[in-house]
C-alpha cells in the first residue's frame, strides 16, 4: 500500500512537472509575439509622433526641396501613382495568363516543370537583384533609360510570381464538374476560361493583385538601382501637353522619383528636421499597403465565406 | 415541308464544308490563344535567363579587369577610390554579420510564435493574429531602415554608449523583427499540415501539449520549417534599404555586429545613388556583387532543398 501511493505521488510530480512545462511555453509562447507586437507598435507610434504634426495639404502638393519645412511629396506621389499604373498594365495581364496557361492548358512535361520551378526561384530572388536585371536590359539595352517605363516594367516582374501564384490558387478552387459541363456543351478551352474559369476565379486574382502592388508600392531597391533621382522638382508631362510632337505617352520616359525613394533620401540626411519629413512620408506608405494588405485580406475571408459550389 | 427539305438537299454538301472551315478556324483560334498563353507563362523563364545572362556577361568584362583571385581573396573593397581594390570579403562579411544577427532573432521568436500558434493557440487567436502576421509582410523595408536608424540605434546607444551611429546590430535586429513574419507563417502552415491522427495519438499516449509539440508535430514539419529558415536567410541576405539606412556604407572586413559596415546589397545602392557612368569598372563592379549575392541566396536554396529531400517525412 505504501509503495502504491509512494508511485502515485512520483507520477502526479512528472505530471506536474510536465504540465509546468506546458503553462512555461505557452507563456513563451504569447511573450514572443508580445514582443514582435510591442516592437511594431512602437515603430508606428513613433513614426506617428514625428510624422503627424508634418501630414497637411502643403505637403502633399510641395516639391522637394532643400527647406525642410516646405518640403513635400507632389513628384514623389505622382510618380507612384505612374509607376503603379505601368506594372498593373504589364503585370496583370502576363500573371493570368501564366496561371491560367499553368491550371488549364499545361500537359504534365518537362517545359511545364521547368516553368513551375521557375516562378518558385524567382519569388526567392532578392529584390535588389531585379533591379540589376532592368539596368541591363531595359535602361540600356532597350534604351528606355531612366524612366517610369523602365521602372514599370521592373517592379512588374517582380509581382509577377505573385500574381501567378495566386491565380492558380484561385483556379484550382474551381470545382471539376465547371469544366466538365462546359466541355460537355462543346466549349472550347478558350471559352471554357474566358467565360467561366476567369470570371469565377476573377475575386481570388483580384487578391493577388492587390498584395502584389502593395508590395511594389514599398519596394525602394530595384527602383534605386535603375537610377531614379532623389531629388525632382518638376511632375512628368501630361498627355499632349508641350510642343506638337508631344503625345499621350510622353510622361512614360521621364525622369522620376517614388514614395519610397523620398523617404529614403529624407532619412539618409544628417538634418533632424528632414527625419520629420521622412516619418510623415513613411506613415502615408505604411497606411498605404497596410490598407491594400487588409483589403485583401478581407477580400479573400470574404471570398471564403460566401462562396457555396 | 418538303419543299424546304427540296431546298436544303442541294445546298447540304456545301453547308458540310462550311462547317468543317468554321471548325478549322476555331482550332486555329484555339492553338493562336494557347501559344499566347504558353508565352506569357515563358516571361518567368525568360527573366530568369535575363539575370543570369545579364550578371555574368557584365561579370565577364569586370573580371577581365581584376583577376579572380583578388576579387576572392583581397581584403579590402574600394573600387571608387583611386587605389582601387576589388576583394569581396569585406561586403561578404557584412552581409553575413547582417544576416546573422537577424537570424540569431528570427529563427528563435519564428518558431516559438509558429508553435504557440499552431498548438497552444485558440483559434480564435489564431485567426486573429495570421491575418496580422500578414498584414506586417507587407511593410515597406524602407520603413524599417527609418525605424533601425532613428528609433533602435538610438535605444542601444543607451545601454552601449560607444556604439556608432551606424552599426550592423541595429540593422540587424530591425531585420530580424521584419523577417519572423515570414518564418512563422511558413512553419505553421507546415505544422498545420501535420495529421490530426499524429497528435491524437501523442494525447493518448499521456502527452502534454508541450511534449507532443516538440517531440511529435515539430520533426513532422521539420522539412517545412527547414523551408521557413531557408526563406528567412534569403531574405535577411538580400534585404537592402535597412542596411543601406542604418548600417553604414563603409565596406570592412569585420564579423562585429558593433561595428559599421557594408554589405553588398548596400554597396550596389550606393553606387547606383552615385550616378556611374555605363561601361565604366565602377558600373561592373555591381553585377559582380550581385553575381556574389545570387550565387550566395542559390547556395542557400540548394542546401534548404537538400535538407526537405533528406528529412522529409511521409506520412
Amino acid at each position: 500500500m505504501d509503495n502504491h501511493s509512494a508511485n502515485l505521488s512520483r507520477i502526479r510530480t512528472v505530471i506536474r512537472r510536465a504540465k509546468r512545462w506546458d503553462m512555461i511555453f505557452g507563456l513563451t509562447g504569447l511573450l514572443a509575439m508580445m514582443l514582435c507586437v510591442l516592437t511594431l507598435v512602437a515603430l508606428f507610434a513613433q513614426m506617428a509622433i514625428d510624422g503627424v504634426p508634418r501630414l497637411s495639404w502643403d505637403f502633399l502638393t510641395s516639391f522637394p526641396s532643400r527647406r525642410p519645412g516646405q518640403a513635400g511629396i507632389l513628384s514623389a506621389w505622382v510618380g507612384t501613382v505612374l509607376v503603379m499604373l505601368v506594372t498593373v498594365t504589364a503585370a496583370v495581364p502576363f500573371g493570368v495568363a501564366a496561371g491560367v496557361y499553368l491550371e488549364e492548358y499545361a500537359r504534365k512535361n518537362w517545359v511545364t516543370d521547368i516553368i513551375e520551378i521557375n516562378v518558385t526561384n524567382l519569388a526567392g530572388v532578392p529584390s535588389i537583384i531585379y533591379g540589376l536585371l532592368a539596368l541591363g536590359i531595359f535602361v540600356y539595352g532597350f534604351g528606355f533609360g531612366q524612366s517610369i517605363l523602365s521602372a514599370g516594367l521592373t517592379l512588374a516582374l517582380l509581382i509577377l510570381p505573385v500574381i501567378i501564384v495566386s491565380t492558380r490558387e484561385a483556379i484550382r478552387a474551381i470545382p471539376q464538374a465547371v469544366r466538365e459541363a462546359a466541355y460537355a456543351c462543346g466549349c472550347t478551352t478558350w471559352q471554357l476560361v474566358r467565360d467561366h474559369i476567369v470570371p469565377y476565379s476573377g475575386a481570388g486574382i483580384l487578391t493577388g493583385v492587390i498584395i502584389g502592388m502593395a508590395r511594389a508600392i514599398g519596394e525602394t531597391a530595384p527602383i534605386i538601382t535603375i537610377g531614379a533621382l532623389t531629388f525632382i522638382a518638376f511632375l512628368p508631362p501630361a498627355p499632349f501637353a508641350g510642343e506638337p510632337p508631344a503625345g499621350l505617352f510622353d510622361w512614360l520616359f521621364a525622369p522620376f522619383t517614388v514614395m519610397p525613394i523620398q523617404m529614403f533620401n529624407w532619412v539618409s540626411r544628417p538634418d533632424p528636421n528632414f527625419h520629420y519629413n521622412a516619418a510623415a512620408a513613411g506613415f502615408i506608405l505604411v497606411f498605404m499597403t497596410l490598407a491594400m494588405n487588409g483589403l485583401a485580406i478581407w477580400l479573400r475571408y470574404r471570398l471564403r465565406r460566401n462562396i457555396k459550389w | 415541308m418538303s419543299a424546304s427539305l427540296a431546298a436544303a438537299a442541294p445546298a447540304s454538301l456545301p453547308v458540310t464544308s462550311e462547317r468543317l472551315k468554321k471548325k478549322r478556324t476555331r482550332h486555329m483560334k484555339e492553338q493562336v490563344i494557347e501559344a499566347l498563353l504558353f508565352f506569357a507563362a515563358c516571361v518567368s523563364v525568360f527573366t530568369t535567363v535575363a539575370i543570369l545572362y545579364i550578371l555574368v556577361s557584365e561579370s565577364l568584362v569586370f573580371f577581365e579587369h581584376v583577376p579572380l583571385f583578388d576579387f576572392l581573396t583581397d581584403t579590402q573593397w574600394t573600387p571608387l577610390f583611386a587605389d582601387a581594390h576589388y576583394g569581396i570579403l569585406p561586403l561578404l562579411s557584412g552581409t553575413l554579420t547582417v544576416a546573422g544577427v537577424g537570424l540569431l532573432v528570427a529563427i528563435p521568436l519564428g518558431t516559438i510564435i509558429a508553435i504557440y500558434l499552431s498548438e497552444f493557440a485558440s483559434t480564435r487567436v489564431r485567426e486573429t493574429v495570421k491575418p496580422f502576421l500578414e498584414l506586417l509582410e507587407g511593410i515597406p523595408t524602407i520603413v524599417y531602415g527609418y525605424f533601425a536608424l532613428l528609433f533602435v540605434t538610438p535605444l542601444l546607444q543607451m545601454i552601449f554608449p560607444e556604439l556608432p551611429g551606424f552599426n550592423m546590430l541595429s540593422a540587424g535586429l530591425v531585420i530580424g523583427v521584419m523577417i519572423v513574419p515570414y518564418i512563422s507563417s511558413v512553419a505553421e502552415d507546415a505544422m498545420r499540415a501535420v495529421p490530426m491522427a499524429l497528435r491524437e495519438a501523442s494525447y493518448a499516449t499521456g502527452a502534454t501539449r508541450f511534449q507532443t509539440a516538440i517531440k511529435v508535430v515539430t520533426p513532422s514539419a521539420i522539412s517545412g520549417i527547414a523551408a521557413a529558415y531557408i526563406l528567412g536567410v534569403s531574405r535577411a541576405v538580400g534585404e537592402t534599404m535597412v542596411v543601406a539606412v542604418a548600417a553604414g556604407m563603409q565596406p570592412k572586413l569585420t564579423f562585429d555586429p558593433t561595428e559599421g559596415a557594408g554589405t553588398i546589397t548596400a554597396y550596389i545602392v550606393q553606387v547606383a545613388l552615385g550616378d556611374l557612368p555605363h561601361g565604366e569598372i565602377g558600373y561592373q563592379t555591381i553585377f559582380a556583387a550581385g553575381l556574389v549575392l545570387v550565387l550566395l541566396t542559390l547556395l542557400f536554396n540548394i542546401l534548404g532543398y537538400w535538407l526537405r529531400r533528406k528529412f522529409r517525412e511521409a506520412y
